[in-house]
């Protein structure tokens, strides 16, 4: 096999990765605290990348990218919260119906933004300095081409994990969020506001959703749908990286991530998909808590 | 189920069922064709009830398993208009000259036939076995039933010249050495549609008032305590998904014979959801409220997208959250309401 493809895959693995995790980081949050997955949120990926449009047309200069960044995250934040205080909330307890009821939002966001920005979709115009790429001419990694808007994504990415695992482990609410993780009941008994913690986590995972989605336009086109074709992985991620756990859905999202990129050396995308579905499978035959196993006496989570 | 609420709704679905047999005189060809189409869709949407309602399984891939029955009996079709030996247009084209080796067997009707029943139901079950045999469910589950039919429907586009490709398999001419096109054709296969209809509800009733019923409904209320019990739920759980499986599969093979199509647009993520809210709406707990479902919101479907095209997603979107949030055991809830207590939520 020839070596430079190989590397090239793997760089392309890793900002596959750094997409489904920011996909993912906010579905683990809440799935951790409330036990429900947001069906809508591939659509905060959509909207992000909308922004991200809109800003950029607005003020196209090199470095608006960032404030693209800035109002992807607080609408997309917003819109969360929105869903989590008239809807999620609402459905306490009922964490299939939540599925179901979020896929509804879904749908009409989708459908809103056929109607706004029309079926076909924008393209977003990426900065000059993010057109550029290295290539390695010589020595053994020659032939080796490194995008500058993969390195870009994969810098965000390692920011905002950095920046979320420094908020879950210093702040208080941070500690809040972990105690409410840990023991929900325990926590609301000793005066933790959980209802509180829930939209604040919720809003966050949304807005890290809206940041992925600039990213996703720096790639491509940004259409109505562009958000379930990242957002059904992200739910894989999820689902392997065990409860609520950020290192966790760090590694399952750098493992799927890969496995797509590098098995499409030999397979085409659609034999990938099955792959990766096929792994988590065996996966859960083997550690079916997920990568990491919340610590428990509990029998029913 | 209090006895007289038994004989009640059984008197109820024979009525139901005349109604239904005398449904060709009245209805063009038209609406009886797309009637015929609704009810395959309401055998599917019965297995939904026995793992949803009853099992609190959600499924969000059901459409694999009707994809699976459509296929094999739509092979079966493009096989038997065939000269021995050739092979069907679309592969021509894909400058394919000999079969797949898995398209090779659908020649023969029998075959097509054991095809569309044990096709799904085993893979339904090997798939539910693997899953629920390390205790993974819930939300976990569903999330992995619909990157189940992401890849599958992917998977049927990317195989243009094995699978008919986005396009899917059409132009059918025979069924079983008959001309599917003959006149009086499309009462006999609504007949027959009909017939199956009705044995899967009255064989689905008797199912769920068995002890296989009640083990399924104290497994969705409390695993756990099952377990504790003595029983173990995991080949529960995966013969329901198995039938259920082998229900949408017959469902998908009776839909392409009436509807002259199947393509991966039937069978990928948004068609699969769609099917549970079918069942959400008419009811998750009762079997004449998921084929009322099945039946209305196609219709409703079919009005809808015709006179108001974009209106639509945004229909069937807000449904989805006022089913849900207002009325969880559908319109069957509404009307059993009065007459006995519902089954609680699990």
């Amino acid at each position: 096999m020839d070596f430079a493809l190989f590397v090239n895959q793997l760089f392309n693995g890793l900002s596959v990765a750094s997409l489904y995790l920011l996909a993912a980081l906010g579905l683990s949050l809440s799935f951790g605290l409330m036990r429900v997955i947001n069906m809508a949120h591939g659509e905060m990926l959509m909207l992000g990348g909308y922004l991200a449009f809109l800003t950029l047309q607005i003020v196209p200069s090199p470095i608006s990218i960032f404030a693209a960044m800035v109002f992807a995250f607080l609408g997309a934040a917003f819109v969360g919260a929105l869903i989590q205080s008239t809807l999620v909330r609402r459905l306490t307890d009922r964490p299939l119906d939540t599925l179901l009821a979020t896929w509804g939002v879904s749908l009409i966001l989708q459908q809103l933004a056929r109607d706004v920005f029309g079926p076909i979709g924008v393209e977003v115009r990426a900065p000059d300095w993010l057109n550029q790429s290295i290539q390695i001419t010589s020595g053994f990694l020659s032939g080796v081409t490194i995008p500058s808007a993969r390195l870009f994504i994969l810098l965000v990415t390692a920011a905002v994990l950095a920046a979320l695992a420094l908020v879950i482990a210093k702040t208080r609410l941070g500690l809040l969020t972990r105690a409410t993780n840990q023991d929900r009941m325990m926590a609301a008994a000793s005066g933790i506001p959980v209802k509180r913690i829930d939209l604040i986590v919720f809003c966050l995972g949304s807005g890290i959703a809206g940041l992925a989605g600039v990213i996703l336009a720096l790639l491509g086109p940004v259409t109505p749908s562009v958000g379930q074709s990242y957002i059904v992985p992200a739910f894989l991620v999820v689902v392997m990286g065990g409860l609520g756990s950020i290192f966790g859905t760090t590694v399952s999202a750098l493992i799927l991530g890969l496995i797509s990129a590098l098995s499409q050396i030999f397979v085409d995308v659609s034999a990938a998909q099955m792959l990766i579905l096929v792994f988590v499978i065996l996966f859960l035959q083997v550690r079916p808590q997920g990568v990491v196993a919340p610590q428990s006496r509990t029998l029913d989570f | 189920m209090s006895a007289g609420l038994k004989t009640s709704s059984t008197i109820f679905a024979a009525l139901l069922t005349c109604l239904a047999a005398a449904a060709p005189l009245a209805l063009s060809a038209y609406d009886l064709n797309l009637l015929a189409r609704f009810m395959s869709f309401a055998l599917l949407a019965m297995g939904i009830v026995l793992i949803w309602g009853y099992c609190g399984i959600l499924s969000l891939g059901q459409g694999v398993f009707f994809g699976l029955g459509a296929y094999a009996i739509a092979m079966h079709m493009k096989l038997a208009a065939l000269p021995q030996g050739s092979v069907p247009d679309f592969m021509m084209w894909s400058g394919r000259e000999s079969l797949p080796w898995w398209w090779a067997p659908l020649e023969s009707g029998l075959v097509a036939v054991i095809a569309v029943f044990v096709v799904p139901a085993v893979f339904a079950g090997l798939f539910a076995f693997l899953v629920f045999s390390r205790r993974v469910g819930g939300t976990y589950f569903a999330l992995i039933t619909q990157a189940l039919a992401l890849a599958f429907a992917t998977l049927l586009v990317s195989r243009q010249g094995a699978t008919g490709g986005f396009n899917g398999l059409t132009n059918f001419s025979t069924l079983f050495g008959m001309d599917i096109n003959a006149s009086g054709r499309d009462v006999q296969l609504y007949l027959v549609t009909l017939a199956l209809l009705v044995l899967t509800y009255f064989g689905l009733t008797m199912l769920l008032n068995s002890r296989f019923g009640l083990l399924l409904r104290a497994s969705r209320d409390g695993e756990n305590r099952v377990r504790f019990l003595g029983f173990n739920p995991t080949p529960l759980k995966v013969a329901a998904f198995a039938i259920a499986g082998m229900l949408a599969g017959l469902s998908g093979a009776l839909f392409t014979v009436h509807a002259g199509n199947i393509s991966p647009a039937m069978v990928g993520v948004v068609p699969s959801i769609e099917m549970v809210i079918w069942v959400a709406v008419g009811g998750r707990y009762s079997l004449i409220g998921a084929i009322a479902g099945a039946i209305f919101l196609n219709f409703a479907r079919d009005w809808i997208s015709s006179a108001f095209p974009t209106l639509w997603l945004y229909f069937i979107g807000a449904l989805f959250i006022l089913t849900v949030t207002l009325l969880p055991s559908g319109l069957a809830g509404l009307v059993t309401q009065n007459l006995r207590k519902t089954p609680a939520a699990p």
